[in-house]
């Protein structure tokens, strides 16, 4: 085989600590290489054209780069090398740059590496083959789970492009957190009459299909060709049936069933729509609750339904789905503050949550848009708001900012004022955080217009005197302690990804930080993909995120999507593993590892069985490969061969 | 208390001042971002001439002479709700233990009885065994150069068996005496460490 070596400098990124003309000069001595040279940057495009003339003018038939890593520019040199007539898996790449000379500063060293690598890379590709994908039909129907704010965005996107939506939503409605709220920052709009609109649109378009109160119960397959179940989970009404009339409410007698949607603050019937703008406006029997279900004698709901919807036998049912891309949107969930023993644990009355207070303000709230303490039902005059709690606290697990406190406590501030204009309200903030668009304007405003103290620094504690509560903290701006008396205090409670997000990940097989939200495949260039071809992210639940940035990422998945079902077919993947069969003895191991499900049984002639791999379904684990007794099952691009000479050529 | 209104930062900033309270105390000080928690949360804030999360600042910003003669130090009573507090994982009681230590050294205490009071607490414990008050409180009024104070207190103290005339006799106080020599030798023997390792954490001997 003729080989060439073409060393990148990176400008100064590998130059500065690599000696790339002597590593050009020592690849020139091994077996096979032809050409060798280096270059100030390879991915630019004269440095492509001098890979494609050393091609012609030296008929090399493999190519090795040793630049950056292969996940920032293999595609780019396979297209190079593929446009000069090589086929693109005669290319290798040795990773000199974020394995070499970004983490050593000894040059001769780093240079020594780089030969290594260098040596490792040509060896490989001596064994090389040429491999060829194939093409598959790509099914243009997409899944959106979750169904806040930014899986409707993606939902209606895509939609609105022709595309079939599924949306799966685990609670008995859509609309997530956005719903909950009252107004929202900086422009003090109503959140469910900018939000009600497109809620309604997800329920009307014909082209998306809404399974609420349903959960993934598993995926499968790979992007174009996935394969979902969804749970729908058991809600002892007939939805099909289910007007949304809300008679049974009414009349049924378990009225001490918890408040999910105003989080706590009243008590909801056991049958509940939670709000009135709910959708799907269908009816749930909450079963902890239910008077029927424990056994007692009631079933007033069963009698007053005109439609006859409310079935108690109802169970949990699967349905399938075939999908080719998905997006998750699944949100967050707020810090949950009882951890906190300064602030009362959770055990104070009037010590609520930011989400808590957004219900109180709302009109469609426990206390119809009035601000009243939970305690004593009293209108405070005095309220306390206190910032960054469960948010970069690294005592409690939670370093990060939650990007969206500051603001929602200076609108809260601002509605205060509108509801109780008597009524003084104080901040307690470490550091104000509004960068967005008309943000730090709407932040001096709440101070300038609408009087809000603003004391820098942190609370130490909070009790009870008489019928009040003392807030201690600090004004670290003057160096002393400060003391508030408080009717109302409102935790800002920080922002942290949805619960279960960590085995929903593993059913997507994607990737999420030690936090608990979903890893993009690249910070800056990749933002709403993932690791795994044909899951995009939209949303909170990729990172703390405030409406207009969810909104923003929903509407990138979903052109995301749509690009992806521009195609009608896509390219597989060759890099999957291949049973020789001369080797293969059956023992059917391989069947047994492989995650994917994508090793089967072929039968012969003559009922000889033998393992046979589907591509289609295959990732290119490997798993197999290792497995394999015989060595029959070879990962292409990494057979058993390739990788003993890489080993050879470090050790040689 | 005299306090500074203009600081010439490069002039004044004492980095070796700042590696000594990281090492002795171990804990990271540049993980202080001024949240103010443990003034709010301190008892003693009222007393201080620099609230502690001001003392947190000057070591960051190496002001070795106001730190170490500040009072604040000083009348920390190690109650630890800063320690607890603290957003950011510090142990600040320990780092005003430190700075009390390197105090003495330095010789700059701001406050000689509350130093004398520490002394003598811990030489009634190492003859005794435990503390002995009627002995103590004396020792230490003496020191202070205040004879007389909460001297009115003793008979009803004595009264209501608060005050022994006799110290309690501690079974192998030998022992609790030797754990002072252990610290000693163990101070020793670790030159330029301004705190030995605590107790808990050596092999039990």
């Amino acid at each position: 085989m003729r080989i060439g070596v073409f060393v990148c400098n990176c400008g100064t990124n590998i130059a500065g600590t690599v000696d790339t003309a002597k590593v050009a000069s020592e690849a020139l001595a091994f077996a096979d290489v032809v050409y060798a040279t280096n270059y100030m940057y390879t991915c630019s495009e004269p440095g492509q054209q001098e890979i494609q003339r050393a091609i012609g003018e030296y008929g090399l038939q493999g190519v090795v780069v040793a630049a950056c890593s292969p996940r920032m520019h293999e595609p780019t040199f396979r297209r190079a090398v593929e446009k000069a007539g090589l086929n693109k898996y005669m290319f290798e790449m040795a990773n000199i740059r974020e394995h070499v000379s970004w983490i050593g500063n000894d040059r001769e060293a780093n240079t020594r590496k780089a030969v290594d690598l260098v040596r490792m890379a040509v060896g490989k590709l001596r064994f090389n083959q040429p491999l060829f994908s194939s093409k598959m039909p790509v099914n243009k129907r997409l899944l959106v789970i979750g169904g806040g704010v930014a899986g409707i965005q993606a939902a209606l996107d895509c939609a609105d492009g022709g595309v079939d939506v599924v949306m799966v939503e685990r609670k008995q409605y859509i609309g997530g957190k956005m719903a909950q709220l009252d107004k929202t920052f900086p422009t003090i709009d109503c959140s469910s009459c900018i939000l009600g609109p497109k809620m309604v649109d997800v329920s009307q378009k014909e082209n998306i299909t809404l399974y609420a109160a349903s959960e993934i119960e598993s995926i499968s397959g790979y992007i174009g060709n996935f394969t979902v179940e969804i749970r729908k989970k058991t809600t002892y009404v007939n939805w099909d049936a289910c007007t949304g009339c809300g008679a049974c409410m009414e009349k049924c007698p378990a009225k001490k069933a918890e408040d999910y949607f105003n989080e706590g603050l009243g008590t909801a019937r056991a049958i509940n729509i939670p709000f009135p703008q709910a959708i799907p406006k269908k009816a749930v029997i909450d079963a902890q609750f239910c008077r029927q279900l424990n056994g007692k004698k009631c079933g007033v709901c069963a009698k007053i339904c005109p439609v006859k919807a409310i079935d108690f036998e109802m169970k949990d049912t699967i349905v399938t789905e075939k999908v080719g891309a998905i997006i998750a949107a699944t949100g967050y969930d707020l810090f949950d503050h009882s951890v906190y023993g300064e602030y009362g644990a959770g055990r104070l009355p009037d010590v609520i949550t930011g989400i808590q207070y957004e219900r109180i303000l709302s009109a469609s709230g426990p206390y119809g848009g009035h601000i009243r303490r939970p305690s004593d039902g009293k209108e405070p005059t005095e309220i306390v708001f206190i910032s960054c709690v469960g948010s970069r606290d690294q005592s409690v697990g939670r370093p990060y900012c939650s990007g969206v406190c500051c603001m929602y406590i200076a609108k809260q501030a601002i509605l205060t004022r509108d509801h109780l204009p008597e009524s003084n309200s104080y901040v307690f903030y470490m550091d104000i955080r509004a960068p967005g668009k008309n943000y730090d304007e709407f932040v001096r405003r709440a101070q300038e217009e609408y009087g809000v103290q603003y004391i820098r620094g942190r609370v130490g504690k909070i009790y009870q005197r008489g019928d009040r509560m003392v807030v201690q903290g600090a004004d670290t701006l003057l160096g002393v302690q400060v003391e508030v008396e408080a009717d109302l205090v409102v935790l800002a409670t920080g922002v942290e990804s949805s619960s279960g997000a960590g085995e929903l990940a593993e059913k997507l097989r994607i990737s999420y930080d030690q936090y608990g939200f979903y890893m993009e495949s690249h910070p800056k260039l990749r933002p709403v993909e993932t690791n795994t071809a044909g899951v995009y992210l939209a949303g909170a639940c990729q990172g703390p995120k405030d409406i207009p940035s969810s909104v923003a990422q929903g509407s990138a998945a979903a052109s995301k999507v749509q690009s992806l079902f521009a195609h009608d077919m896509i390219e597989t993947n060759p890099q999957v593993a291949l049973v020789n069969e001369r080797n293969c003895i059956a023992c059917g191991k391989c069947i047994q590892v492989c995650p994917f499900g994508a090793i089967q049984w072929k039968e012969l002639r003559g009922g000889i069985k033998k393992a046979e791999v589907l591509p289609s379904v295959c990732q290119g684990c490997g798993v197999c490969n290792a497995t394999c007794p015989p060595k029959a099952v070879q990962l292409q691009h990494a057979t058993d061969n390739q990788i003993l000479a890489e080993v050879n050529e470090l050790c040689a | 208390m005299e306090r500074t209104n203009t600081l010439s930062i490069q002039q004044s900033r004492d980095s070796d001042f700042i590696r000594e309270v990281e090492e002795a105390s171990g804990q990271n000080l540049s993980k202080c971002y001024q949240c103010g928690n443990c003034m709010a949360s301190c008892v003693y804030t009222f007393a201080y001439d620099y609230p502690v999360t001001q003392i947190m600042r000057l070591i960051q910003l190496g002001q070795k002479d106001t730190v170490l003669k500040s009072s604040a130090i000083w009348l920390c009573a190690n109650c630890q709700a800063c320690t607890t507090r603290c957003p950011n994982n510090i142990d600040v009681a320990q780092v005003m233990e430190t700075l009390r230590i390197m105090s003495r050294k330095e010789h700059t205490v701001s406050l000689p009885d509350i130093q004398a009071f520490y002394d003598e607490f811990l030489r009634s414990v190492k003859t005794f065994g435990r503390v002995f008050e009627t002995g103590l409180l004396p020792v230490y009024n003496m020191r202070a150069k205040k004879p007389f104070t909460d001297l009115d207190l003793a008979p009803r103290l004595l009264m209501k068996g608060k005050l022994t005339f006799f110290p309690a006799m501690v079974k192998q106080r030998k022992k609790i005496a030797e754990i002072f020599e252990v610290i000693k030798r163990d101070r020793f023997s670790k030159e330029g460490k301004a705190r030995p390792e605590p107790l808990s954490s050596q092999p039990d001997i």
